[in-house]
């Protein structure tokens, strides 16, 4: 079955990955799916103030999810709403689990996400922006997390849903991957799907994940490697 | 939580036992009991094993959103009372406030309980609007199964107030009650050590770092899923989580007929 843009059932959409992209930041990165576009920048670790706020025995992960004014057709009101706190907390439970947070103690690193432009997708669009930030910020990982939604529509499981496929699908599945581990860090799921389905799905949404992570290690070379050569 | 407490819950874990001697996917005791607050539309307090929580519906109407002129509005809304946890604190609701809302809601939403096209009354102009609220009275664990639990049974239970077409008589509920088309039910697995738990206490979720909530309708279809925590999960546990939503995701539905 044809979809809108012309992809098939299993393709992204045109995927460019960028590493170091905000001079100010330790690490930073800019990532587009189609339209979709996010930019993300890492700051820290640096002092954990408030000082109450400490951990003793690891760094303290901020990540914030914005959606610029501009990015959709609606203005979007400045600030943080229900759904972008529900998101800053996936973001960064996403994230969690590939940095050595260890290393760090009582400091802080920040992860800012902004969305500039919106069409579907938006929130693994970001993942994938602050995964590449915080490795272009030297931070000790285990690994990259890559992160897609899939669904079904009709009878075809659909990869990186866009656009009014949104509406069409039978559920939106968001996932994060980290392929070093094979393991997954974020899932969420609107819909309404059998319990097999949502299996082909997610296995759908692994494969995508596995092709964004190769995008984004061809970022980080093309951004460090001549570094290094210099 | 102290180490050693959290060492001593997984080790128990591993070796498939419990602090409170239940099995992996056993549940606590569950009592659900209806129109428990008098001037709510709709109310239900469910208790599972010491977690407590009220949720009441209350409507209203109004301007329905303008992208679907013919369809009510649902609203979910929770509160974390300082009174049911040490952990809770005053102030606007937290992200773990929200985030429980919003998952509660997306079980509603996305298995279409409510049929809201019937709660139109004039198309682009009114619509009841229905809100359903989550108050936790104490905090022993697994909140959202609980808090999901709750809203069904709340919503399940409310009757429409009295209306002429001009006013709302509050107080005055009518025996009409809401078009309610399923159940979703909410089922929580908490990986403790190398095992998946279905119904974990509060000492359980602090030797945790990973939970997945797995919502499904009557016909045994998910319409909700969120993993939560820091920690990762394997395809293997998800595919199992799956398994054992559905199975006491049944179970559960019983308790509401």
């Amino acid at each position: 079955m044809a979809r809108e843009d012309g992809r098939k059932a299993d393709d992204l959409r045109p995927l460019v990955v960028k590493a170091g992209v905000i001079p100010n930041a330790n690490g930073s990165a800019y990532v587009s799916l189609g339209k979709t576009t996010a930019v993300a920048a890492v700051y820290g670790p640096r002092p954990m103030h408030p000082k109450h706020m400490q951990v003793s025995d690891r760094a303290y992960l901020k990540t914030v999810y914005n959606m610029v004014p501009f990015s959709t057709k609606e203005r979007v009101r400045p600030g943080p709403s229900r759904r972008s706190k529900e998101i800053c907390k996936v973001t960064r439970q996403a994230l969690e689990p590939a940095i050595f947070l260890d290393k760090f103690p009582k400091t802080r690193i920040d992860v800012y996400i902004d969305i500039i432009q919106a069409n579907a997708g938006t929130r693994t669009a970001g993942i994938n922006a602050a995964s590449v930030a915080l490795a272009d910020a030297g931070i000790p990982m285990r690994g990259l997390i890559a992160s897609v939604a899939a669904g079904k529509i009709g009878d075809e499981y659909t990869l990186d849903l866009a656009g009014k496929e949104e509406e069409a699908t039978d559920c939106d599945l968001p996932i994060a991957y980290m392929p070093e581990e094979e393991k997954i860090t974020l899932m969420q799921l609107d819909g309404d799907i059998s319990p097999e389905d949502t299996k082909n799905v997610v296995k759908l949404a692994i494969e995508g994940c596995k092709k964004i992570y190769a995008a984004q290690r061809k970022a980080l070379e093309d951004r460090w490697v001549p570094e290094v050569k210099k | 939580m102290m180490i050693i407490q959290k060492n001593h819950i997984r080790g128990l874990a591993s070796a498939g036992k419990r602090m409170d001697g239940r099995k992996e996917d056993d549940f606590r005791e569950i009592k659900i009991e209806t129109g428990v607050i008098e001037n709510a539309e709709g109310s239900a307090k469910v208790s599972v094993g010491k977690t407590e929580i009220i949720a009441g519906v209350k409507m209203n109407i109004g301007e329905p959103f303008p992208d679907r002129p013919d369809e009510g509005i649902l609203m979910t809304g929770a509160e974390f009372s300082p009174l049911a946890s040490f952990e809770f604190e005053t102030g606007p609701p937290s992200e773990d406030a929200i985030e429980l809302a919003r998952v509660v809601d997306r079980g509603i939403r996305e298995s279409h309980m409510i049929d809201n096209k019937k709660l139109c009354i004039a198309e682009g102009e009114k619509v009841w609007m229905v809100f359903v609220d989550i108050h936790i009275l104490n905090h022993d664990g697994n909140l959202l199964d609980c808090a999901a639990l709750a809203a069904a049974a709340a919503l399940g239970h409310a009757k429409f107030p009295k209306y002429d077409g001009e006013k709302i008589e509050f107080g005055e509920k009518t025996d009409k009650g809401l078009p309610i088309t399923c159940k979703p039910i909410a089922v929580t697995l908490t990986k403790v050590g190398e095992k998946l738990l279905t119904d974990a206490t509060f000492e359980e979720e602090g030797a945790s770092d990973v939970k997945l909530t797995v919502t499904t309708k009557d016909d045994g279809n998910i319409c909700a899923i969120q993993k939560s925590g820091s920690g990762p999960l394997a395809f293997s546990e998800i595919e199992k989580a799956f398994e054992i939503s559905v199975r006491k995701g049944k179970e559960l539905r019983k308790l509401l007929e």
